[in-house]
């Protein structure tokens, strides 16, 4: 909701939005979605930018989020076009204990890698983390993939359908950031390379279940909230309706997120297991100016 | 002196509601778990019963599919004339009235609990619709004193209009169970395991009633609803102010609420007049004023509300605590009255 908040706010008033440089346009995603408060309509807007989807022949049956997702390739690419938006940023709820979570492709997303440190280094008293989603050799397939940069804000808990003040400021407050970041860069400010630490999927567990598909166990109350928190082979992960635990049998540590998420139930995902990396980022330059037309 | 309603017979038929609301996992997946397992409910010579009341509702985890199946077991639904064109939720309320009632007559089940979630923080909470109702408020005592130190509320939904048809009013002692704060469509184990906790210590009562135990008389202390209030809204109805980051969370607390209108770009605390924060300060005539059902439910329509809840003041007859006025017993249990014979 936080998201979905914001924007229809900013529709009406977008001064905020502006900067001496650029202004941002906010875009409601999935209209269709927000005015009936349900993730989607037909299938996962945010699963639909891949190229299957976005160059296939449009058909009258095809699943709105389809035909939403190719216009928002209209509107803010071409995918992989010289003439995309620069930059997308995509704002998300979730209901698992991740506090503020900045999503972005992969180590190679120099762009937004060095906005996630301005981030950081501007809230150290959120403890932003940084989660690398795209696994390799993967096609990219959410909104702000369309974009020739783009990043997402993952901020929750909160339950679906609630609006939090707390976190509706926070989200307010980061975009806001983010914006000044980019003031920053068009303004010519130089970014040094650094060292960023993140957080990669690895894989998927799923709730244990029935034969029938049913769920068989909760999440457990030691793996509850304990998003970005170490799981060490043989903690407890599941809790049984009939009362005994499940124990992780992963072969190593792994960092898990995105645990007890609502929207996840129907994907069969309990929690995502993740590894912690650390790599360099290298140096932005400064944005050289175009020339001045000859006198 | 006020003559008591005292349970005459031992109770027999009780249910145990889950999925009313189809996305409140708790109750869905305990009562799945029941019916294929129900060795955890059954207590000698009582029937227990679990069962889904809105099973389309829960297979799609949304809240319900036509209408709110907790707001229409009045008489009127009850008894419309069955058609495909009714609203799905009145065609089943009327299946379950069949099943579980008639409302209102003798062959309605004793006891029927309704399993429900909340996303706002309300903890372990009983919801009792009869401030007359002795062997509920004997009831509501004893799964208190079980509970404890857990803390768990009893809010009482006795008002000329705000009280609502809810599925459970169909038996003799309706009881609403509402636990949280657990996000819809998500199922957490703490939350489970108190729900848990509160069914057992209600069939334990209900099990100790039928042995002939003596309750004696008690008190419990109630939050009564007093008065509904929505969130302020502009022309197209959208809410337009979120709750204040001073009253989320609050539940059941003093407090004194102001709401942030959400053009503010300024933080909550500032003077600042045209940061349009609307005042609730009308409010604090009111001593104790305690909140429940802080953001809860969707963001359609009017089911966002605030229920705000008084602790009445201390006259007899609208006491904040209520008081079972007479011991509880079986009439012609052994434990009862042991000089006279049967």
């Amino acid at each position: 909701m936080s998201g979905v908040y914001l924007v229809r706010h900013w529709l009406l008033a977008p001064a905020e939005l502006q900067r001496p440089s650029f202004s941002a346009a906010p875009v409601l995603a999935n209209p269709a979605a927000a005015a009936a408060c349900r993730r989607y309509v037909d299938r996962d807007l945010n699963r639909a930018f891949t190229s299957t989807f976005l160059n296939s022949r449009p058909t009258p049956d095809d699943p709105y989020e389809v035909m939403r997702a190719r216009e928002l390739n209209q509107l803010l690419g071409p995918k992989a076009s010289g003439r995309a938006f620069d930059f997308v940023l995509d704002l998300h709820n979730t209901t698992a204990n991740m506090g503020t979570c900045l999503i972005a492709g992969s180590s190679h997303d120099v762009f937004a890698l060095h906005l996630c440190r301005h981030l950081q280094l501007q809230y150290p008293e959120l403890s932003c983390q940084v989660f690398l989603y795209q696994r390799s050799g993967e096609e990219s397939y959410n909104l702000d993939s369309v974009a020739k940069n783009g990043l997402a804000l993952e901020l929750g808990p909160q339950p679906q359908g609630v609006l939090r003040a707390d976190i509706f400021s926070r989200m307010r407050a980061l975009v806001a950031t983010v914006l000044d970041f980019i003031e920053l860069f068009n303004q010519g400010t130089a970014f040094p390379a650094f060292e960023l630490e993140a957080y990669r999927p690895v894989g998927v567990v799923d709730f244990p279940r029935t034969e029938a598909g049913n769920l068989a166990g909760t999440v457990h109350p030691q793996l509850q909230d304990q998003d970005f928190q170490p799981l060490q082979p043989g903690d407890p992960i599941f809790q049984m309706f009939s009362g005994e635990d499940l124990l992780y049998e992963g072969e190593s540590m792994v960092y898990p997120v995105f645990i007890n998420e609502a929207a996840y139930y129907e994907k069969g995902v309990a929690f995502v297991q993740t590894e912690k990396l650390t790599f360099s980022v290298p140096a932005m330059p400064a944005l050289t100016p175009a020339p001045s037309p000859a006198s | 002196m006020t003559s008591c309603h005292i349970a005459e017979e031992p109770i027999k038929k009780v249910a145990i509601f889950g999925g009313t609301h189809g996305n409140e996992l708790t109750g869905v997946f305990l009562v799945k778990h029941w019916l294929k397992n129900g060795a955890e409910i059954q207590r000698t010579g009582l029937e227990v019963k679990p069962f889904i009341t809105n099973p389309r509702a829960v297979k799609k985890c949304t809240r319900y599919i036509d209408c709110d199946l907790n707001r229409i077991f009045d008489l009127e639904n009850l008894g419309k004339k069955m058609s495909e064109d009714l609203p799905y939720e009145v065609r089943r309320a009327q299946e379950i009235n069949h099943l579980f009632g008639p409302k209102n007559s003798e062959d309605s089940y004793d006891i029927i609990f309704d399993l429900h979630n909340t996303t706002s923080n309300m903890g372990c909470t009983l919801i009792l619709e009869d401030s007359r109702n002795n062997f509920l408020i004997q009831m509501f005592h004893y799964i208190k004193t079980s509970l404890a130190p857990l803390p768990c509320y009893v809010y009482l939904i006795e008002h000329p209009s705000l009280k609502y048809a809810t599925t459970r009013s169909i038996a003799k002692y309706p009881v609403g169970i509402e636990v949280g704060p657990q996000p819809q469509g998500v199922l957490r184990a703490d939350i489970l395991d108190q729900m848990r906790k509160m069914i057992k210590h209600a069939l334990d009562f209900i099990h100790h009633f039928n042995e002939g135990k003596e309750f004696p008389s008690c008190a419990i202390e109630v939050y009564k609803i007093m008065e509904k209030v929505d969130y302020p809204r502009n022309e197209n109805g959208e809410i337009a102010a979120i709750i204040h980051p001073n009253l989320q969370r609050q539940d059941l607390y003093v407090a004194h609420a102001a709401l942030e209108l959400l053009g503010s770009s300024n933080s909550p605390t500032s003077a600042s007049p045209s940061a349009g924060i609307a005042d609730m300060s009308h409010c604090t005539w009111l001593k104790q004023t305690l909140i429940t059902y802080v953001n809860h439910e969707n963001l359609k329509g009017s089911l966002f509300s605030l229920r705000w809840s008084l602790p009445l003041s201390p006259r007899l007859e609208c006491s904040g605590m209520i008081s079972a006025h007479c011991s509880l017993h079986l009439p012609g249990s052994s434990n009862s009255r042991p000089q006279s014979p049967e």
